[in-house]
């Protein structure tokens, strides 16, 4: 078994920025991911790729020339962390390799959230995220006509992506009201780059001739094998659907997205506390140095709360610079420097609380949920399933649905069904979703698939 | 460079993923669910969802958005036996 001194796990914005800055710190670092090529979600590319269709592709081109000193480990799916009160304090298993480390960073980034609705398992449907990872990716579009749909600012990267790579985008139907943005003017204020980005966005759908409309959300997706059209309607300001205002929109694509999913679930395994943040996202509860509550363990980026690639590079830096610091490592940079980090974090996160304000996943969906509704999509458990079990059985909380419908059970493990589920839940009892609905599905005994080869072989007794 | 699914020929680039490369070859779903018989391909394009599931020169159950399609594979359907109609 090979050690280390910090282990970054994710080689995202956040995972990068903390190995480089580990090492710059005189720390030996190990990155892992379970993709082929380091970039994350952002900066996702093919293996010729030269910067085209991507933002801040020299920042990344800087942080990759930089990792010479770290230990690069790809495809590498860590399943499963062993920690112990002595040093190394760590195991990390991915696949059949084992790392030990004596810090970690956990900096595995986020998948899309998508909630339940009528048709939302056609082929042709597909999250945000993937449509956007086709592309950058693999080179493919996943449809011809598309229509893009949710909430949030990354509806637009992928629309422009989607109409740049030679799709027609029908329409983009932001569910919420970017107008809203007026109300936080100090936080968008402060994040100055952002306003020039939303432009250039606005300028290229402009140029592609692509409809945006706001408070508009898809309904209900048609077709028998495959997607076929959708349902668009308009929303009042409380998210629900104004009666009589649906239409059909022809397409054979539909990208849709409400924000994201951090995938904390080695960090929950391993004990860190979490809680939810203001998109209603489990997220792990940090300090100002990114250490989570168990000692040794940092976090960056998406897991400690969406705000995207720039906000994650400032904590990959923080959260490694405080390891290495834990280690008895100087800090590798000046105190003005420092100040600055943080300063950026402050901002940044605002700016995100601002995002999350103006962009809530809309309350639509709990309505046009009908029983037939698929809720979770590896066992096939309609929403009314989960409506009997809690009128019936007397079930109250997210764990006992799951106990009782099998949702959150199958291939996924809950990572798509697992919010919505927990959101239906607590509508159900008439409540709020809490932080225990949601950590019901972000438990996993095992991260990741696992061969039983691997399995058997492993001393996960740490 | 060609690799068969379900016994018919998909090229694919040499890069792609056994997911794109079936997208790019126009075929949009390629399992049925075990309950529903409902069809399937890609969700979420980065191994969360397992909607995609394949069976790659018999190993069944992966992730065709992240395999890649290698000249030769042998790609079929992850149909599993319907317990339900
Ligand atoms: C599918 C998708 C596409 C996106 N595309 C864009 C985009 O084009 N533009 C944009 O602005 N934002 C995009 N986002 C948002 C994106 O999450 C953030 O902007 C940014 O990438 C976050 O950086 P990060 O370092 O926190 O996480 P990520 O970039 O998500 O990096 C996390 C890394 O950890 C790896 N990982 C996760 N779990 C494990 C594990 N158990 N073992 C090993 N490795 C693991 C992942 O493979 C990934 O490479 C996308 C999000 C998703 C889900
Ligand atoms: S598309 Fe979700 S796992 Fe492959």
């Amino acid at each position: 078994m090979t050690g280390y001194d910090v282990v970054v796990i994710g080689a995202g914005p956040a995972g990068l920025a903390a190995a480089v800055t580990a090492a710059d710190a005189g720390c030996r670092v190990a990155v892992l991911d379970s993709g082929p090529r380091p970039g994350g979600q952002y900066w996702r590319h093919r293996c010729d790729a030269d910067g085209r269709g991507h933002r801040d592709w020299a920042t990344f081109v800087d942080l990759r020339d930089r990792l010479g000193r770290v230990e690069r480990i790809s495809d590498a799916a860590v399943w499963f962390i062993g920690s112990r009160p002595d040093s190394p304090r760590f195991t990390v298993h991915a696949g059949s390799r084992v790392v030990a480390a004596r810090r970690l960073v956990i900096a595995t980034g986020a998948h899309d959230r998508v909630v339940p609705f009528p048709g939302w398992d056609l082929p042709g449907v597909v999250t945000a995220g993937a449509a956007q990872a086709l592309v950058k990716g693999q080179g493919v579009c996943f449809a011809r006509r598309v229509v893009v749909a949710g909430t949030g600012p990354f509806l637009l990267p992928v629309a422009t992506t989607l109409a740049d790579a030679g799709s027609t985008v029908a329409g983009v139907y932001e569910a919420n009201d970017p107008f809203r943005y007026a109300r936080h003017v100090r936080p968008v204020l402060g994040a100055p780059d952002k306003l020039p980005e939303a432009g250039r966005y606005a300028w290229r759908m402009l140029r592609h001739r692509v409809p945006y409309h706001r408070r508009t959300a898809v309904v209900a997706a048609h077709g028998t094998d495959e997607l076929t059209g959708v349902t668009v309607a308009a929303l009042d300001p409380r998210g629900a659907v104004v009666p009589g205002s649906e239409s059909e929109v022809a397409c054979d694509g539909l990208a849709v997205g409400f924000g994201f999913v951090p995938q904390v679930e080695l960090a929950v395994a391993l004990g860190c506390a979490t809680r939810l943040d203001r998109d209603g996202s489990l997220v792990l509860a940090t300090g100002p140095d990114l250490a989570t509550s168990v000692p040794g363990v940092y976090a960056a980026g998406e897991v400690t709360g969406v705000g995207g690639a720039a906000l994650s590079l400032v904590e990959g830096q923080l959260a490694a610079g405080a390891a290495a610091v834990s280690l008895g490592h100087a800090a590798p940079w000046s105190a003005r420097r420092r100040g600055r980090l943080l300063r950026a974090h402050h901002r940044l996160r605002r700016f995100a609380a601002a995002l999350h304000a103006v962009h809530p996943v809309p309350a639509w969906w709990l309505d046009r949920c009908d029983d037939d509704t698929l809720v979770c999509r590896c066992e096939e458990v309609p929403a009314g399933v989960v409506r009997r079990a809690m009128r019936e059985l007397s079930v109250c909380d997210a764990r006992g649905v799951k106990l009782t419908t099998r949702v959150g059970m199958g291939w996924c493990q809950g990572r798509v069904c697992g919010y919505a589920a927990a959101c239906l839940t607590a509508h159900e009892a008439g409540r709020r979703p809490t932080v225990a609905d949601l950590t019901g599905y972000a438990s996993r005994p095992l991260a990741q698939p696992v061969t039983l080869a691997d399995l058997a072989a492993a001393d996960l007794t740490d | 460079m060609m690799f068969t699914f379900d016994g018919r020929p998909v090229p694919s680039d040499g890069q792609q993923t056994i997911a794109a490369a079936l997208l790019a070859g126009g075929i949009r779903s390629w399992r049925r669910t075990r309950l529903g018989g409902r069809p399937r391909g890609v969700f979420c394009g980065i191994g969360v969802c397992f909607d995609c599931l394949v069976r790659v020169n018999g190993v069944p159950a992966q992730r065709a958005c992240l395999v890649p399609a290698r000249p030769g594979d042998v790609v079929e359907s992850h149909d599993e036996p319907q317990v339900r109609a």
